[in-house]
């Protein structure tokens, strides 16, 4: 083990501009501009959409972006737990494909056993934060106990639930019975004090997010193993026990974005969910999350979630860049916050 | 051959700190300069700049009495100063030839000249007194040799002046022997050194002359012979220091605390058995590689035991990591500071607590009570900290080690291993530390204390436990011991 740190200014290179301040308080100016980087981007990008388009600032767009960022939003915000950890999860997609296909096929064999349609959507909302809970124990058991790369195990089981899907639907999709939809779909376009649905569930589980990851032990712990998984587990942190419910917690929100998202369709074919994992993925780090873990904030999270939907919506209103190039804007906006963000750890 | 440097009113500002406040003296072609200061003094940052790491923010620089601007350490290599870095600079997945020759490699044509980087390095390699193979990969040396081969590395770099920080830190006493051989050659060569340490004994048996700095200020220079260690600890500290150590108490005889059996942690430690009492501070010597830190690594549940028994205030104990032996009352602070023991990045409240969070929330955290905690360990081990709101990775190597102690002590042990307690600690700071040991045992805990200076073994421990080779080689009483007696236990040549 390399000799102990005997001079402060050895620890420049960790910690840039923060190393020997024995003068000040708090942080510096640079810091609060990248931290609240994020919210001044969606905020410039809403003034660029309102003048190049009456359309956008409108309540009902307005409902529209947020509605279908729900989905991602929900997903980014257990991602952003697992990155903080150190992990990575690139199945979240595919995840996403297999419940709600499972979802579909329960839902239609016990709606004539039970006689009711919302006995049946309740057992069909279950079984999806049952599956997401059990995915996600199988990937934390996989890479804390079996000691694979989160990428590596994670990419299997990409693979794996597609096809399972895939394998399911025959190729072709899976669909909801007719009364069934129609009970359920509610969940999706019902809306509560003229807010749709999915995006009260959105901020739920962004609040409760922050709650956690803030104010919790739970929290605490995740960032200290992300930050340094051996000082972690020196400090009688149980590591693997964390790490798994990381990835738990992700699987869980999985199932919560997937029974919103099935109301929608009322199907599931194996396009469902196809490159979720990798606008959730952005979400987070364009929301400030450090791709190598220790520190990151659910707030930043759920703004670039709404960021990356904001840019996908502009182009839908405008002609300026064409709509085919929405995923080569993003993928601008994406490199841009990196660059805009490097040197910063 | 030999070379001149001298510094011309050197400023460092990072930020909106100043860290170098106008510095000047030069060093004289040919002799060995011991760079003195306590953590923070500069030290680091002066050589830094010397060898071309950090640029400087005011003043100049002379080599040979040219004013040179040094862009990179590759420009400061090329005019033959070279920096042996405190912390290792090798690439782990290299070989040891392919890290001395890192950045200039020999070519022959368009291809890489393996054969001849290996035979350089084996040259440089023996001239160091190194015996391994150049193909070894760095990754699989112990911590003496990586030190060795960094030396190899900048005598291939033919290096006329020399800097070395902290050298012999994590070295034994025969390779530390091994080391000053090599220096009294190098300056026999004409090689100008400059030879950083917190080990004055070191730099009174090896040094031409002293520069003393503290606070990024020059504060005196002069022929080390004339100079006794005590006026070189009061010149860094800029006041007397009194006692070390403090008066030893014995503590009243009570059953043992912790009473370990017969425990083997394979590849490490065999059949080590040991009681320790409450208030009693206990030693244990050792060279570099005797087993000492995975003897506890594996009390602990951080590596496997393959036998023993443990009994921690009278109850059979087998730990499975320390989450477990927390519990139990029984905390370790790891020699490895940056790698086990600290979150650099993390605040100095998050580094305090993440062992007690427990105590903080209920259920949310309670951020003010952690506030608390912090506040009153600051006041209680006498961390100094600009601002409490700082990562821990700002605070000096003294006061991030009082931090991590503290750390350890949050869930209020019974019984405290402390790893390398003072390992780059200044002066002051150690005199700290070694109060704040005493204070703990006063308090009727067992401490236990691993550390490679044996004039702290025999000034702070009641017993001292010496390990060689993985088996314990004796316990013996601290009154009246001396290094001498340590040392011949440790090498078996008692």
């Amino acid at each position: 083990m390399p000799p102990a740190l005997t001079d402060p200014m050895q620890d420049l290179a960790l910690s840039a501009d923060n190393a020997s301040t024995p003068k000040r308080g708090g942080k510096p100016l640079r810091q609060h501009l990248l931290d609240a980087g994020p919210i001044v981007g969606l905020v410039l990008l809403c003034i660029v959409g309102t003048v190049l388009n009456p359309d956008f600032a409108t309540w009902d767009n307005a409902m529209n972006v947020l509605t279908r960022t729900a989905f991602i939003g929900i997903i980014a915000v257990g991602m952003c737990f697992v990155i903080i950890s150190g992990g990575i999860d690139l199945s979240v997609g595919s995840m996403a494909a297999l419940i709600a296909g499972c979802m579909i096929m329960v839902m239609n064999w016990v709606a004539p056993l039970l006689g009711s349609p919302v006995a049946a959507v309740l057992v069909g909302m279950v079984i999806a934060l049952l599956l997401g809970a059990a995915f996600g124990l199988a990937h934390g058991v996989l890479i804390t106990k079996g000691r694979i790369e989160p990428f590596i195990v994670t990419l299997g089981t990409l693979g794996i639930f597609r096809a399972y899907l895939t394998y399911f639907s025959n190729g072709g999709a899976l669909t909801l019975d007719n009364e069934l939809a129609d009970t359920y779909g509610p969940v999706y376009y019902g809306a509560w004090l003229g807010i749709p649905i999915p995006i009260w569930v959105f901020l739920a589980v962004a609040v409760a997010g922050a709650g956690l990851l803030n104010r919790t032990r739970y929290g605490r712990y995740v960032q200290a193993i992300g930050s340094n998984e051996q000082v972690a587990r020196y400090a009688a942190v149980a590591v693997d026990r964390i790490k798994i419910l990381t990835y738990v917690l992700l699987g869980i929100c999985v199932g919560v974005a997937t029974l919103l998202y099935v109301p929608r369709l009322g199907s599931a074919s194996p396009s469902t969910g196809l490159l979720w994992e990798l606008e959730a993925i952005a979400a987070v780090i364009v929301g400030g999350t450090a791709l190598k873990g220790g520190q990151g904030r659910i707030v930043g999270t759920v703004v670039g979630a709404v960021l990356l939907s904001v840019i996908g919506n502009i182009l839908n209103l405008t002609s300026i860049i064409s709509v085919y190039l929405n995923a080569a804007v993003q993928g601008f906006v994406i490199i841009v916050v990196a660059f805009l963000q490097r040197g910063r750890r | 051959m030999s070379l001149s440097v001298r510094f011309n009113e050197v400023v460092k500002d990072f930020g909106p700190v100043r860290v170098l406040h106008g510095v000047s003296f030069d060093l004289a072609p040919g002799r060995m300069v011991g760079l003195l200061g306590e953590n923070g003094a500069g030290k680091s940052t002066l050589v830094k700049i010397l060898s071309g790491y950090e640029p400087l923010s005011g003043g100049s620089l002379e080599v040979d009495g040219v004013v040179r601007h040094f862009a990179s350490s590759r420009e400061a290599e090329e005019a033959g100063i070279v920096l042996i870095h405190q912390e290792f600079n090798l690439a782990d997945d290299l070989t040891v030839a392919q890290n001395i020759f890192l950045g200039r490699e020999l070519r022959r044509g368009w291809l890489l000249d393996e054969a001849g980087m290996r035979r350089a390095a084996r040259e440089v390699l023996q001239q160091v007194g190194l015996d391994i193979d150049p193909d070894t990969r760095a990754r699989d040396l112990i911590v003496a040799e990586k030190q060795l081969v960094e030396i190899a590395k900048a005598l291939s770099r033919k290096a006329r002046l020399l800097v070395m920080d902290e050298p012999t830190a994590t070295l034994t006493p025969s390779e530390t022997q091994r080391l000053f051989g090599l220096i009294a050659r190098l300056r026999s060569q004409g090689v100008t050194i400059v030879y950083i340490s917190h080990k004055l004994d070191e730099v009174e048996r090896v040094t031409d002359e002293i520069v003393v700095m503290r606070d990024g200020r020059f504060v005196a220079r002069g022929p080390t012979a004339e100079h006794t260690r005590q006026q070189m600890a009061n010149l860094m500290v800029g006041r007397e220091l009194s006692d070390m150590f403090p008066p030893r108490v014995t503590p009243p005889p009570a059953e043992p605390l912790l009473s370990v059996r017969h425990l083997t942690v394979p590849g490490w430690a065999r059949d080590v058995s040991f009681d320790l009492h409450p208030g009693e501070i206990l030693g244990f010597a050792g060279l570099v590689g005797a087993g000492r830190t995975e003897l506890f690594e594996g009390l602990l549940g951080l590596r496997p035991r393959s036998a023993g028994e443990v009994r921690l205030a009278g109850r059979a104990v087998s730990f499975n990591n320390p989450r477990e032996a927390a519990h139990e009352g029984m905390t370790y602070l790891s020699e490895d500071r940056k790698g086990c023991g600290l979150h650099i990045r993390m605040s100095l409240q998050e580094n305090l607590t993440l062992m007690d969070l427990d105590r903080h929330a209920k259920p949310w955290l309670d951020l003010r009570s952690e506030r608390r905690a912090l506040e009153k360990a600051v006041a209680d081990f006498g961390i100094r900290a600009g601002s409490l709101d700082a990562p821990a990775g700002s605070l000096s190597g003294g006061n991030q080690q009082k931090l991590a102690m503290a750390k350890v002590l949050q869930p209020d042990p019974r019984v405290v291993v402390l790893d390398e307690p003072t390992r780059g600690v200044d002066v002051g700071a150690k005199r700290d530390i070694y109060f704040l040991v005493q204070r703990l045992a006063a308090e009727g805990r067992g401490v236990i204390v691993i550390s490679s200076e044996l004039m702290e073994l025999i000034g702070l421990c009641h017993r001292v436990v010496v390990m060689r080779a993985g088996a314990v080689q004796a316990t013996l009483n601290a009154d009246h011991l001396t290094e001498e007696e340590l040392i011949a236990h440790a090498t078996g040549t008692h």
